[in-house]
């Protein structure tokens, strides 16, 4: 016995671009959901190995993160990033677009930006005999901090793949490269603040005294 | 259902090359046959090694096989199992075929991503197999992989090996978290008109269920990876604790680091893991035990929230893998509590299953056998389960054989029978001709019956306390006598014998495949979507210009005024009556 089928009147637009939609953030709340979850273990982990004698911490009065201006510094281009994504996404649904393609590039210069202040970060590390091999908080901060800077490299992927999308509005105008450029800078957006959310945390931990580790350990059962 | 108004009018573009379509293919069915036979491959290799370690046990003067190689082949055998064959089976072979077509779909929602996912997932088996090849050799630290020893030197593959096996699994990792983004994305976009999520059947719901397993426990398994990885190539102390060489007695470069640590992330992972296993399993049989039985599974949605529980509380229990490594006692208890508690719904889905067997009209076709045969082993695995997950029991237990032929009951053999059982079932929808039925039920009982004759005795090994990991027995009569040997042997014995009959299921699959009697488009006489394709196989875009109307749930058998013992989904309520059990009308 055949399937029993039917044809559906069609509605509105024929485009797939709704069901796209949908799918690409079911999509995206999902893989955001594995990436927090992977964050989630390594931070467990970071504040489990900051419980053993070797541990030195990086906000030590004289270790480097006791200053963190330069950070704060790419902490502001991160956001930045994200305030022109969602700029961006907004201005698209505008009847004059004059100011989506200027804050999607600010998006991605300031996300630029963000990953070489990172590097320049890790250089300044570096330069002051803090290798990863030197102290394990050393060891955690290059990973987590590279962990992230990779996911940006990701989210630029997207960018321009959004920019691209952007572009070919104004040679084929019409309401759905409209739509596809659309989706692709609110996905874009929405993996942006999230990106800023878990910087903000990696920030928060990695430059926390050690009395707050152990504080954390001690809820989280791993102290004394 | 927007989803479906837009997909039945998409364009499909059907590929025309040789190419495009079984090579760089996007159609979910070539993807999941793709996955399937890189995993049976694979799954092969590691036959193999288990077999030449059980000559070795068995009848040591009979191989030349050094310990280095033992416990490389011990460890490759683990991972490429449970990791490289059954997940990957699972997830990427039965879910890639079945979803789309159960849920009434065209295919994936991002099929470009599902066919990156099994390039990587070739490409992590070919780093794996490429650590047979280095200097050194593959592994030998033991599936579990736990530092410090992995990366010590003196541990086998401690130079190559074990990069290779980091790599290859985070390469895994990576297409699994791909190829899971489409599933749970299919299953939540892309259902047909009425398929709500309580019409779906259940082996929709084990993969989908393991899939969220899935996403979120193999992070844990990738960061002990990066984190192993970083100590083995630039020596970081994330893992590795101070200490001296082995071999020279000279203090390592590493300082501080926690062992327990990667087993607590180990075990986050490889507990769920054994459900990203299990569960599809569950609910493939369900559906095998329902069609075969011609009876609606009993309790539908008690089946549906025991997988979404079994699911949650596999994230808690996964300490009682690590009552020997030594843990606060309240800890401990914790952990046996929850682990005994998992019992509960698991026990809900056998009862279920066995009370939709009960006046049911069973059909002891080769599918149902393997079905009847998976529910007792099932139940033989988990009992033995309760034994190890209680502390005091456990301690006692551990290292020994006991431990090997519970793992195996219950995660190895019941799963590869669900295996057996569904390929059997849906290869004629795969390739439009039937298994041949009698080399099938050859197959059956010596699988069947030997694997029994090997796992059995190992329980009692286990009560003799004969350790797991030993490769030679020279000198250790103590705990190796005359009759553990024998037995030992026997068991050799045995193992080849049902590894050998594994070339019966393979010759079944190439010769039904050009000489098997044609199936039809519903050989079972089923009622869920998959079997309702106007074409079987079913052609590019599955379901020709339109997508298939869902009236009902999957389980409509035996309904009171149907003219037929089967009603399948797509029939109306003004045809045969919507069953009682279908809340969803």
């Amino acid at each position: 016995m055949l399937a029993q089928t039917t044809s559906m009147p069609l509605t509105g637009d024929p485009s797939d671009i709704a069901r796209r939609s949908a799918s690409a953030k079911t999509g995206l709340y999902f893989l955001m959901a594995a990436i927090s979850s992977m964050f989630f273990l390594f931070l467990l982990s970071y504040i489990l190995r900051s419980q053993v004698s070797d541990w030195e911490a990086l906000s030590e009065p004289w270790q480097p993160l006791a200053g963190t201006w330069q950070l704060w510094i790419n902490t502001a281009l991160l956001l930045v990033a994200s305030i022109s994504f969602e700029m961006a996404r907004r201005d698209i649904d505008r009847p004059q677009q004059s100011n989506t393609r200027q804050f999607l590039w600010l998006a991605g210069l300031s996300s630029l930006g963000f990953l070489i202040g990172q590097l320049v970060f890790w250089r300044y590390l570096m330069d002051r005999g803090f290798l990863a091999t030197t102290n394990p908080a050393n060891a955690f901060f290059f990973l987590l901090t590279g962990l992230h800077a990779l996911h940006i490299v990701g989210g630029m992927v997207a960018w321009t793949v959004a920019s691209r999308r952007l572009s070919a509005i104004s040679q084929e105008a019409g309401s759905k490269s409209v739509a596809l450029a659309k989706l692709s800078i609110e996905l874009c957006a929405r993996y942006s603040h999230f990106l800023l959310v878990v910087w903000m945390l990696l920030f928060a931990l990695l430059s926390s005294s050690p009395g707050t580790y152990a504080a954390i350990a001690r809820f989280c059962g791993f102290g004394e | 259902m927007a989803y479906a108004d837009d997909a039945e009018h998409e364009e499909l573009h059907e590929p025309t090359s040789f190419i495009s379509k079984y090579v760089w293919s996007q159609d979910h069915k070539v993807i999941a046959i793709q996955y399937s036979l890189i995993a049976i491959f694979v799954g092969l290799v590691a036959l193999v090694l288990s077999a030449m370690m059980r000559m070795q046990i068995g009848f040591p003067e009979s191989i030349d096989m050094d310990s280095t190689e033992y416990y490389q082949a011990m460890t490759m055998h683990g991972m490429i199992m449970v990791i490289y064959l059954l997940t990957a089976l699972f997830l990427g072979g039965f879910g890639n075929y079945l979803i789309p077509l159960m849920v009434g779909a065209r295919d994936m929602v991002f099929p470009f991503v599902n066919m990156l996912s099994v390039w990587f997932y070739l490409l992590s088996v070919l780093v794996l197999l490429a650590s047979f090849f280095v200097p050194g050799g593959p592994t030998g630290a033991g599936w579990t992989l736990y530092p410090p020893q992995a990366i010590t030197q003196g541990t086998p593959g401690a130079e190559w090996g074990i990069i290779l096996m980091l790599v290859s699994l985070i390469i895994f990792i990576v297409a699994a978290t791909m190829g899971g983004l489409n599933y749970v994305t299919t299953v939540l976009q892309a259902r047909t008109h009425g398929m709500t999520m309580f019409r779906m059947p259940l082996t929709v719901w084990g993969i989908f269920v393991a899939t969220i397993l899935a996403l979120l426990a193999f992070p844990a398994l990738f960061v002990s990876g990066i984190m192993m990885l970083l100590d083995t190539t630039i020596g970081t102390s994330f893992f590795m604790p101070d200490m001296f060489s082995p071999n020279q007695g000279t203090a390592l470069d590493y300082t501080g680091g926690s062992p327990i640590l990667f087993q607590h992330l180990f075990w986050f992972f490889g507990h769920p893991e054994v459900y990203i296993v299990a569960l599809p399993a569950f609910g493939l049989v369900s559906d095998l035990i329902s069609v075969h039985a011609r009876r609606s599974i009993f309790g539908y949605r008690m089946m549906v929230w025991a997988i979404v529980v079994i699911g949650v509380l596999s994230f808690v229990v996964w300490a009682h893998h690590m009552y020997v490594s030594g843990m606060n006692p309240y800890f401990g208890f914790f952990f046996a509590v929850t682990t005994l508690v998992i019992a509960v719904p698991t026990a809900l889905k056998v009862y279920n299953w066995l009370l939709t067997l009960w006046r049911g009209n069973i059909h002891l076709t080769v599918p149902m056998l393997f079905s009847l045969a998976f529910i007792v082993t099932f139940l033989v695995g988990g009992l033995t389960g309760l034994f190890l997950g209680n502390v005091v029991v456990d301690i006692p237990l551990s290292d020994t054989y006991f431990v090997v032929a519970h793992f195996h009951m219950v995660m190895g053999v019941a799963p590869v029978l669900v295996v057996f059982g569904s390929i059997y079932h849906w290869y004629p929808k795969i390739t439009g001709r039937m298994l041949h039925d009698g080399i099938g039920k050859l197959h059956f009982w010596i699988t069947f019956l030997g694997t029994y004759l090997i796992y059995f005795p190992m329980h009692y090994l286990g009560f003799l306390g004969m350790p797991r990991r030993y490769y030679a027995w020279e000198g250790y009569q103590v705990i190796n006598p005359e009759s553990a040997q024998s037995l030992n042997a026997f068991i050799t014995v045995m193992a080849i014998i049902v590894g050998i009959s594994q070339l019966l299921f393979l010759f079944n699959m190439v010769y039904s495949y050009f000489k098997g009697k044609p199936s039809g488009g519903n050989p079972w006489k089923a009622t869920s979507l998959e079997w309702l394709t106007p074409e079987t196989p079913p052609k590019h875009g599955n379901w020709g210009p339109s997508l298939p109307v869902v009236h009902r749930w999957a389980y409509d058998y035996g309904v009171p005024g149907a003219a037929l013992d089967y009603t399948p989904q797509t029939t109306s309520g003004e045809e045969v009556p919507i069953h009682e059990s279908d809340h969803n009308e």
